[in-house]
């Protein structure tokens, strides 16, 4: 049967062309899929999960264990981890939640400013803005720290960015965007009218905002401020930054600790378990949480939304997103451009100081920043376009049922979520890097890395968008002769395109932030502008950090300015 | 041999029988319209011709070979079929000629061939001059037209309408369900069509089914559907209609409430209790035409003009259940009035 064109097959009379299910070449397709798509996700966590109760000679044993969460500096760096995680959640509701009230449902000017400003702080890597913040607010040569010392004359500045809140307040600057997107999202199905009911029972306009708005949004934000956590305890680079130098013994860090000589995976996999668990039971409330929507409005359309008119308060809450915008964005950029333009960033700013010499070094002399941001673009292009293909085909054969067990598959598709970064990278390194794949070093592992980190964004978006489509368009190409991979490329993807894009675009960005992950993975041929910075900070090297930063932010910015030109502007900012 | 046949097509959801042994024949190039009120299966039971839907029990035949079981079903994609649905489903990233040919491309027709017949069907629906356009770009009946061109350009084995003139303003629907009966004549596919609207029904098929809550109730032509329905829902459904009850004394029948009887042409079998319907364009009031039969006394009992005629409500002066009676306008009766009913023998019809 497979031999006869799909033309004859259709002339023949009913009785003679009823093919044999296993004939269709789409049932093949998406069982490979579905085939690779396990081997991608449940290979580095079963092996993570095998490593951490066996011994480097492969026998059973729970000394990874003991001696991982043993002792007590190990016990201590978790719990300096909670600590911190809590204290970014903290910051990150602070910036977050009156920017997004401001945006969403008062009449504060500025308001596009805002959204921009966020987008801005989402699209720059946390890692680069602790070198900023490092070089900004480091405890002597800071340059916030010598303007008080020249404007002042007290002794030293104020300002230490290497201590426990300096490396809360850097992490949140960056993390906030999320509690932002979310709260925003509750917020403007918010019907005005709930607010003007309370307007004519007396309430004053903070007490309409307190009593009335924020209530019924509370499960967005405890929602967003779930993740945030989840994402500050997993998060490496700025605590590579600035919690080492700081002294500050953190989660990533020990486990980082643990792949230095002598390399001790098993003792890594095993200290990674509380974590893992933590994030699982995390997410879960996180779910439950978001899943009772009936908290935002009764008859689920928004209804009728008036920005609330706050008087003169809009001014305080304009010059609090213009200090926030300063904090996360504008000094961080204007630092690192000084820098990236000076001689010596510690000599400060004057004339003589200035050179375009770090740019002409990182392009034709360094060449292994060079490669590094060659790398970063290529790798992220690629996951990205992985995750497109991959993502659109997982979602049309979950969305239509097409292979068996597609809530189970849709399960795996978005399961590592649930796995922080850095731990994925543990999983996958004891997955890949040795035999019989022998992948460390190469770029291809850094591919199937962020895949399979990134995955879960395309297949969620690509799901939405294909719930959304009327299943008739689908059934009438299948009526007209056209099996599921006609429907899937000649009227699913094209009518998705938009969402494809934005997704694309999206995957890129986060791939070009992504440090945790790559950190173990990546070799001398392999390197990435992430991983790149700590080896440079380390070095001292910030004027060809700062140059290699900003060509990547410029780099960056032009494929977000191309995404929001295709898809719309406010792709990325959308909750999905 | 039958095109396509039935043979007791069951769908369960549950517990629930949503089509209940449906059984009925089409021969090569009839018209066949499923009827029936929302929830009667109708759509269930055309999705399973289709083939998105595989049957609970039974089985589709199509020239001989079983398409549809329990055990297996052939693949949509397989089935050489084609269907206009409800929202037309034209994909809008297409034009209207790549939509009309997107059949013949699926068969690999060369490119020339392709051409040639999208631009000969897009005459026959007249929409030639709109081949390069968008659906955005089309009125609702345009696309109707492209999605029967679309359709029709396949030579399908069977041709399956969802209620496609459901979503057409009532000028419009009349115009479209013409030009579906003159396509219909001019290509002769065994076409299957699905609706809620009699008149629709009525205005274009071969035959019609009246579904009824999963089960086939009757199937037959328009003209004995009406005159001589075989069951009190489908007496109910297809226009308006009295259900009485009677004696059956030989072969004349006591309606009643009524004194007189009638005698029934064609006989009646069964016992000595009879349930028929009579339409109220059938029954009449003071005067009657020649062959008309009095029955009894009536008195008015409610009365509604509407122009083209006085709808009375009557009381047989032996009791039993009111009738409604259709009158000329000039048949004036006042409420309370008394009357004499005369029925039309030839127009009573036995239900069992």
């Amino acid at each position: 049967m497979p031999s006869v064109s799909k033309a004859a097959v259709l002339a023949l009379p009913l009785a003679r062309r009823t093919p044999h299910r296993l004939g269709d070449p789409a049932i093949w397709f998406f069982a490979v899929l579905i085939a690779v798509l396990l081997l991608l996700v449940a290979n580095p966590i079963l092996r993570l999960v095998w490593d951490s109760f066996h011994t480097a000679e492969g026998q059973w044993s729970l000394q990874s264990y003991a001696q991982a969460l043993g002792r007590s500096r190990n016990l201590q760096a978790l719990l300096n981890s909670l600590y911190l995680g809590a204290a970014v959640t903290a910051l990150a509701l602070l910036l977050g939640v009156p920017l997004a009230l401001a945006v969403s449902r008062t009449n504060m000017p500025g308001r596009g400013f805002t959204h921009l400003s966020v987008l801005a702080a989402f699209v720059m890597p946390n890692f680069l803005g602790a070198i900023a913040w490092i070089l900004l607010a480091g405890p002597n040569a800071g340059w916030l720290n010598r303007l008080v010392v020249e404007l002042l004359g007290t002794a030293k500045g104020p300002f230490n960015i290497f201590s426990f809140w300096g490396l809360a307040f850097v992490i949140a600057l960056y993390t906030y965007p999320l509690i932002y997107v979310f709260t925003k999202s509750a917020l403007d199905l918010v019907s005005t009218e709930l607010e003007d009911a309370a307007s004519i029972h007396g309430a004053g306009k903070f007490q309409t905002m307190a009593r009335v708005t924020l209530p019924l949004v509370l499960p967005s934000i405890v929602g967003a401020a779930i993740l945030i956590f989840l994402e500050a305890i997993a998060l490496y680079g700025t605590p590579a930054l600035i919690a080492i130098p700081a002294r500050i013994n953190l989660a990533t860090t020990q486990i980082v600790s643990f792949f230095q000589y002598p390399l001790q995976v098993e003792r890594a996999a095993a200290f990674s378990m509380p974590i893992l668990l933590l994030t699982i039971v995390l997410l879960m409330l996180q779910r439950r949480l978001l899943a009772r929507r009936g908290y935002v409005s009764v008859s689920g359309k928004g209804g009728e939304r008036r920005p609330f008119d706050i008087g003169l308060w809009k001014w305080l809450l304009l010059g609090y997103s213009v200090l926030v915008a300063l904090l996360t964005v504008i000094l961080p950029l204007a630092i690192l451009i000084l820098a990236s333009l000076s001689k010596a960033w510690g000599r400060g700013l004057s004339l003589d100081n200035l050179t375009l010499a770090n740019f002409h070094s990182i392009f034709f002399e360094q060449l292994t920043v060079r490669a590094a941001i060659l790398n970063t673009v290529l790798y992220s292009g690629a996951t990205a376009l992985v995750c497109v293909g991959m993502g659109i085909c997982v979602a049309y054969a979950t969305q239509r049922r097409i292979t068996p067990f597609p809530t189970f598959v849709q399960f795996m598709a978005l399961a590592p979520v649930a796995v922080p970064g850095l731990i994925l990278a543990i999983g996958l390194y004891a997955a890949y890097a040795g035999p019989p794949f022998s992948l460390y070093g190469m770029g291809v592992l850094i591919v199937i890395a962020f895949t399979t980190r990134f995955l879960p964004i395309s297949v969620a978006a690509s799901s939405a968008g294909v719930r959304a489509l009327n299943p008739e368009l689908e059934e009438a190409v299948r009526i007209l002769g056209g099996g599921r991979l006609t429907v899937l490329t000649q009227v699913v993807a094209p009518l998705l395109k938009k969402t494809l894009v934005g997704a694309f675009i999206l995957v890129f960005v986060i791939c070009t932030k992504e440090l945790s992950t790559a950190v173990f993975l990546t070799g001398p041929e392999s390197r990435v502008v992430s991983v790149l910075t700590l080896d440079l900070s380390e070095q001292g090297n910030y004027e060809t950090l700062a140059a290699m930063g900003v060509v990547l932010v410029v780099i960056v910015t032009i494929v977000v300015g191309i995404g929001m030109r295709l898809a719309g502007r406010d792709f990325m900012l959308r909750r999905s | 041999m039958s095109k396509l046949e039935l043979r007791n097509l069951s769908k369960r959801y549950g517990a629930t029988p949503v089509v209940d042994a449906v059984s009925l024949q089409l021969q090569r190039g009839e018209l066949v319209t499923l009827l029936g009120p929302s929830g009667c299966g109708k759509t269930t039971t055309l999705r399973m011709i289709a083939g998105f839907i595989e049957p609970s029990d039974g089985t589709i035949v199509v020239d001989g070979a079983e398409i549809s079981s329990p055990a297996r079903s052939v693949s949509p994609e397989h089935r050489g079929m084609s269907m206009i649905f409800q929202s037309y489903a034209i994909w809008p990233n297409m034009t209207v000629a790549q939509n009309v040919g997107f059949g013949l491309r699926v068969r690999k027709t060369a490119d020339a061939e392709i051409a040639r017949r999208v631009a000969e069907m897009l005459d026959v629906v007249k929409l030639g001059a709109l081949a390069q356009r968008y659906p955005a770009e089309l009125s609702g009946g345009q696309q109707q037209r492209v999605a029967l061109a679309r359709a029709m350009i396949v030579r399908p084995e069977v041709l399956l309408l969802d209620e496609p003139l459901s979503n057409l303003d009532a000028n419009l629907r009349e115009e479209m369900a013409t030009e579906i009966r003159r396509l219909h004549d001019q290509f002769h596919f065994t076409t299957v069509y699905v609706t809620h609207d009699q008149a629709e029904a009525m205005a274009i098929s071969d035959r019609i089914a009246v579904l009824h809550q999963g089960r086939l109730e009757q199937i037959d032509t328009p003209w004995n559907l009406y005159n001589r329905p075989r069951t009190p829902f489908v007496a109910g459904f297809i226009g308006k209609t009295n259900l009485v009850e009677g004696e059956l004394d030989g072969d004349r029948l006591r309606l009643d409430g009524l004194a007189a009887g009638f005698a029934l042409p064609g006989g009646a079998a069964g016992g000595a209790r009879l349930l028929a319907s009579i339409r109220p364009q059938s029954l009449y009031l003071d005067a009657a035409p020649a062959g008309a039969v009095a029955l009894g006394d009536v008195a008015v009992v409610g009365r509604t003009y509407l122009g083209e005629y006085w709808n009375y409500l009557v009381r047989p002066s032996g009791g039993g259940a009111s009738l409604k009676v259709h009158a000329a306008p000039s048949t004036v009766l006042e409420i309370g009035q008394r009357s004499t009913i005369y029925v039309d023998p030839g127009a009573v019809a036995a239900i069992q």
